[in-house]
């Protein structure tokens, strides 16, 4: 495997954790856990949290999709915008505003999957409760993510997980897409533990 | 971006930012909750010293629907028709804590000389300066321009987009007008071609450096099948003596967007005006009550505008209080 260098901050040593082949097998693990866990695919609800989180929940409902034959991909999948809902927008340069767009039949009394690339802090996904209750009520909130890193700060975690993954907090973990980067892949960079 | 002083202030990306967080907030807008926590525990001073219901109104509820604190400070009835200075205003205003001025003034300039003077440390937005500047209403221009022209006519998403190739007539009392200043910087800014129309004596001296066609003939530029038509206020309170043109009858005749004209204009063309209006003087009733006319959408859009604004300049770390300005007393640093 070659391991790129670009846009990664500091050298360090970079590692590959996923190659393309892992990551759609722990995706379709990932959607047959949601199916099991919910007893099939009625009231489901995807929301995809901007940036790549967006993607990931599109190959979730398509993965889906392709088992339960009465699930059409698009009809179950959104998007949720967190940036105004952030407990971190005065420490930081302003963010950009990604959209949020919620499947036809609304979230209100569905079971909702949040999907985000990485779990860290839990800040985003509690970010994520707030900015949904504006929207609606869900009967259950439930929570996927391709990669958990550790260091939660709030009372968070994940119901369905791509890998965990110890960390220090001075690496970097960065999910690649092919969507928006052009190739899938997970690479942690930084210092050898 | 620190403050919204000026249209012209801003650069091409800037302003396509600016639409772009406008799109995200007129969409949240839509929504049977339509507050957002952005902005909780920041405090906005709407600071009106010239009356204006609607703009105040406009910033009164994008802040609340960010879940600012607004206070409201009209200068009649306020210590300023005791005789307070600027100066003095300003000082109390940051005493109080204000985290961003939104001001009206009837001198140009007024509020340049607020976020300049190192009186205050907040963000200040202009709402309008004298004959000079109205910049959030040259945005929710714009960004109704885009949303139309660009977005449902040509059948794109407009977001990252400028207003390239469109062509936008603005009719009326250009002298007066800080809508049309703020507007042909903007408009050119992102790539549109204006054409300003009024009488010779309600042209501005020095009209000439400004990036736009002007024109005395509003029936020979609507020849040239105009993307949209922007009719302007005449602003009959500051023409003092009158002289500006012989009749109200005269003008609207010549100037005026009756039923003719609008028949005239392109299928796809829109019909826009900042309000008020003066119906029967600058623009019919069978135009300003047309599906093309989004004279209504604007004032929505306005809301929306004020939201991206004070989103941009008060949600980022270090836009709300810079800490230690030279000419202020920065407030005592924690020991950390």
């Amino acid at each position: 495997m070659s391991v790129p260098t670009d846009g990664l901050a500091d050298g360090g040593r970079t590692t590959e954790i996923f190659d393309p082949g892992d990551m759609a097998r722990a995706l379709v693990r990932i959607g047959h856990e949601i199916l099991e866990r919910n007893h099939g695919a009625a009231d489901v609800v995807l929301l995809g949290i901007p940036t790549r989180g967006v993607p990931l929940a599109r190959r979730l409902a398509r993965t889906i999709a392709r088992v339960e034959a009465d699930v059409d991909a698009d009809a179950v999948v959104g998007d949720l915008d967190v940036t105004m809902h952030r407990d971190d927008l005065a420490r930081q340069p302003v963010r950009t505003i990604g959209a949020t767009s919620l499947p036809p039949g609304g979230i209100d009394g569905k079971v909702v999957v949040l999907v985000d690339d990485v779990l860290y802090s839990g800040r985003t996904i509690r970010a994520a409760l707030d900015a949904l209750n504006d929207l609606g009520r869900p009967r259950a909130v439930q929570l996927a993510v391709l990669v958990d890193r550790g260091h939660r700060e709030l009372p968070i975690r994940a119901d369905y997980v791509g890998k965990n993954l110890p960390t220090s907090s001075a690496e970097r973990v960065r999910v690649l897409l092919d969507e928006i980067d052009g190739r899938d892949a997970v690479l942690l960079n930084g210092d050898v533990r | 971006m620190k403050h919204l002083l000026s249209a012209g202030d801003l650069s091409r990306s800037e302003a396509v930012t600016i639409l772009d967080t406008t799109a995200a907030m007129a969409a949240t807008q839509e929504r049977e909750i339509k507050k957002l926590p952005t902005l909780r525990g920041r405090t906005v001073v709407n600071l009106f010293f010239e009356d204006s219901t609607r703009t105040r109104i406009s910033f009164e509820t994008a802040a609340k629907r960010l879940s600012a604190d607004v206070i409201n400070f009209s200068a009649r009835g306020s210590s300023v028709s005791k005789g307070e200075s600027l100066k003095d205003t300003a000082l109390t205003l940051q005493a109080m804590g204000a985290d961003a001025v939104v001001i009206r003034h009837s001198a140009s300039g007024a509020p340049h000389v607020l976020a300049r003077s190192g009186w205050m440390t907040g963000a200040v937005l202009n709402a309008g300066d004298g004959t000079h500047q109205h910049p959030t209403q040259a945005l929710l221009d714009a960004y109704t321009l885009r949303r139309h022209l660009v977005g449902l006519r040509g059948g794109v998403d407009p977001v990252g987009h400028g207003l390239d190739g469109q062509h936008v007539v603005i009719v009326g009392d250009i002298l007066h007008s800080r809508v049309a200043r703020s507007n042909v910087e903007l408009l050119h800014t992102l790539g549109a071609r204006v054409t300003l129309v009024a009488p010779p004596t309600l042209v501005p001296v020095g009209v000439e450096p400004w990036t736009c066609e002007v024109s005395y003939d509003f029936d020979q530029v609507l020849d040239t099948e105009p993307d949209a038509v922007m009719m302007l206020r005449v602003q009959r309170e500051r023409m003092g003596g009158g002289g500006f043109f012989p009749s109200a009858l005269e003008y609207s005749r010549s100037y005026g967007l009756d039923a003719r004209r609008f028949a005239r204009l392109p299928d796809h063309a829109i019909v826009m005006h900042p309000g008020p209006m003066n119906r029967g003087l600058e623009i019919s009733a069978d135009a300003a009550d047309s599906p093309r006319s989004v004279i209504v959408e604007q004032v929505g859009n306005g809301v929306a505008v004020r939201m991206a604004a004070l989103y941009l300049l008060l949600a980022g770390a270090g836009d709300a209080s810079p800490p230690g300005h030279a000419e202020n007393p920065a407030p005592i640093e924690g020991a950390a």
